[in-house]
């Protein structure tokens, strides 16, 4: 589990998506990086609004899950390609396992993530559900 | 380069070995190593370990130190190396360096883990941590679930079949029959790993590596100091390592193992030679995709072809080129920082002609070791 600086220091994306982007070369950071991988320590790096909108490259579903997770499985998680350019690994909310499709249009929802046992944190970020045919957004 | 000779191996059984602990794992590997090189624990000038998550799997840091105290080998230097599940492979290849600097002339070098101290569910979230801990992991992602994806997306890219990575099981488990000292000596079937309960779909448990205990050791030396103890050693010939980024999500391909092309291409080079004169490879099929994708990544087949050449029975033993002959990570077992050393152990069993029923003609093998779902590779060429 996280502790709560470790967890903090990182909600302007985890709640927001607001990512980075280098001002020199144009490359668009998300999860944000401190570094412009191409430009290095040449590259400039500003904060970016992502839109939440992209599509599935890859998925799977998750049947053996972490400490944590336990009770969310089975659940699916994707790799998402946003259409900024970055891909991030979120899990798929709102959706039966055999709907999902590579290319599938998704957005991203705030959602609880995981909690740290009865009494401990919870903690919240991006999780995505399917753009069409979208069901309710409440609850996990 | 400059060869380094290969003078000793050793490994010890690989499994769920409730009885044997941590420390008692290494000393038995090393002690076969050193008995197999002829040597005596005085001419060894330095001890490298690889080993993953002693913290987390026994609660113990400072590994190099525990081992060097209970080999018997203190003083010499003794040092851990950490890449995930290619720790075993990134030692190897810091005992080479050490060699060809010309500090030292004699280097053990070995891998060791502790698997099975822990529960199943925190064995999955140590073996997470090889991931992006912030980004992938925390967000509910796994291992195999990493792999599950890259499986999907390279059956979607080049038509990969549900049944070609199971061939790749089935091939492994019918290597290991052969190897005492696999984890399992069981033939399955495609059927039966498709019967298997789904991990992360794609992946089903037969897939998958088991949760492994295990120890692998060898003793490596100088070209000239090797005459001292042996008239025919294997030489390693080639090292090669890379790095990529360490979330799957910021990889160029997922399809394709950067790393492992570029750890491979540097070995070859390092070696004078190319993916066609390979004629054995020990691969790292941490889950069967691991092996389509590792051998694609080397070029021992064309890229979005392994599939069709593990169907083909080319990756099989008396194939064009045998892949995983010990019986891999899925059949010997996968004590993640022990199995990069035991990978050279193979080759090195193969090249000298001591591999039994699974024997195939090789003067030239290779070695590949993968960290996490591909931030890290390493590749050795051995040659007789």
């Amino acid at each position: 589990m996280m502790s709560v600086p470790r967890f903090w220091r990182n909600t302007k994306a985890r709640y927001r998506m607001i990512g980075r982007r280098c001002r020199r070369c144009g490359q668009v950071y998300f999860p944000p990086r401190n570094l412009c991988r191409r430009c290095r320590r040449r590259g400039e790096l500003e904060e970016v609004q992502l839109s939440g909108r992209g599509e599935v490259y890859s998925f799977t579903v998750i049947r053996t899950p972490p400490v944590g997770f336990e009770r969310s499985a089975p659940y699916v998680m994707a790799l998402v390609k946003l259409e900024e350019g970055p891909m991030v690994t979120a899990q798929l909310a709102d959706v039966e396992p055999e709907e999902v499709r590579i290319g599938m249009k998704v957005r991203s929802v705030f959602r609880k993530i995981q909690e740290d046992g009865e009494a401990g944190l919870i903690y919240y970020g991006f999780k995505f559900v399917p753009v069409e045919g979208e069901h309710d957004v409440q609850g996990e | 380069m400059k060869r380094v000779a290969v003078i000793g191996v050793g490994l010890t059984k690989f499994g769920e070995l409730w009885d044997a602990s941590f420390s008692q794992l290494f000393v038995e590997a090393g002690t076969r190593a050193i008995n197999d090189a002829g040597i005596d624990g005085t001419d060894v000038d330095a001890l490298y370990v690889g080993n993953m998550s002693g913290g987390r799997f026994i609660d113990q840091e400072h590994i190099s130190c525990l081992i060097a105290d209970y080999a018997g080998l203190t003083p010499i230097p003794a040092t851990r190396v950490e890449a995930a599940c290619a720790s075993g492979g990134l030692a190897i290849r810091q005992g080479v360096m050490a060699i060809l600097s010309g500090m030292h002339e004699v280097v053990v070098v070995g891998g060791v883990e502790k698997m099975t101290d822990l529960s199943t569910e925190r064995t999955t979230q140590t073996l997470a941590t090889a991931s992006d801990s912030e980004w992938e992991a925390f967000m509910g992602m796994t291992f195999p679930g990493l792999y599950a994806m890259m499986a999907r997306r390279h059956m979607h890219e080049y038509g990969t079949t549900r049944e070609q990575l199971a061939m790749v099981a089935v091939k492994n488990h019918e290597n290991a029959l052969h190897n005492p000292y696999a984890q399992f000596h069981v033939r399955i079937t495609v059927e039966q790993v498709l019967g298997s309960p789904l991990v992360a779909d794609p992946l089903r448990l037969l897939d998958c590596s088991p949760i492994t205990d295990g120890a692998a050791c060898v003793v490596l030396a100088s070209e000239e100091r090797a005459k001292e103890f042996t008239d025919s050693p294997v030489f390693i010939t080639g090292s090669g390592q890379a790095s990529s980024s360490i979330a799957l999500h910021s990889r160029e391909s997922i399809t394709f193992v950067d790393a492992t092309y570029n750890a491979g291409q540097e070995a070859y080079a390092r070696a004078g030679r190319s993916p066609a004169e390979v004629q054995v490879a020990e691969v790292h099929d941490a889950f069967t995709i691991g092996e389509i994708l590792a051998i694609e990544g080397l070029g021992l087949v064309e890229r979005g072809e392994g599939g069709r050449a593990t169907e083909e029975g080319e990756t099989a033993i008396g194939g064009r080129i045998p892949v995983n002959t010990s019986g891999g990570l899925k059949a010997k077992g996968h004590p993640v920082g022990a199995t990069g050393v035991a990978q050279v152990v193979e080759v090195v069993l193969q090249l000298r002609g001591e591999a039994g029923k699974r024997q195939v003609d090789a003067d030239v093998g290779l070695a590949h070791n993968v960290g996490g779902s591909g931030g890290t590779a390493v590749v050795h060429i051995l040659e007789r």
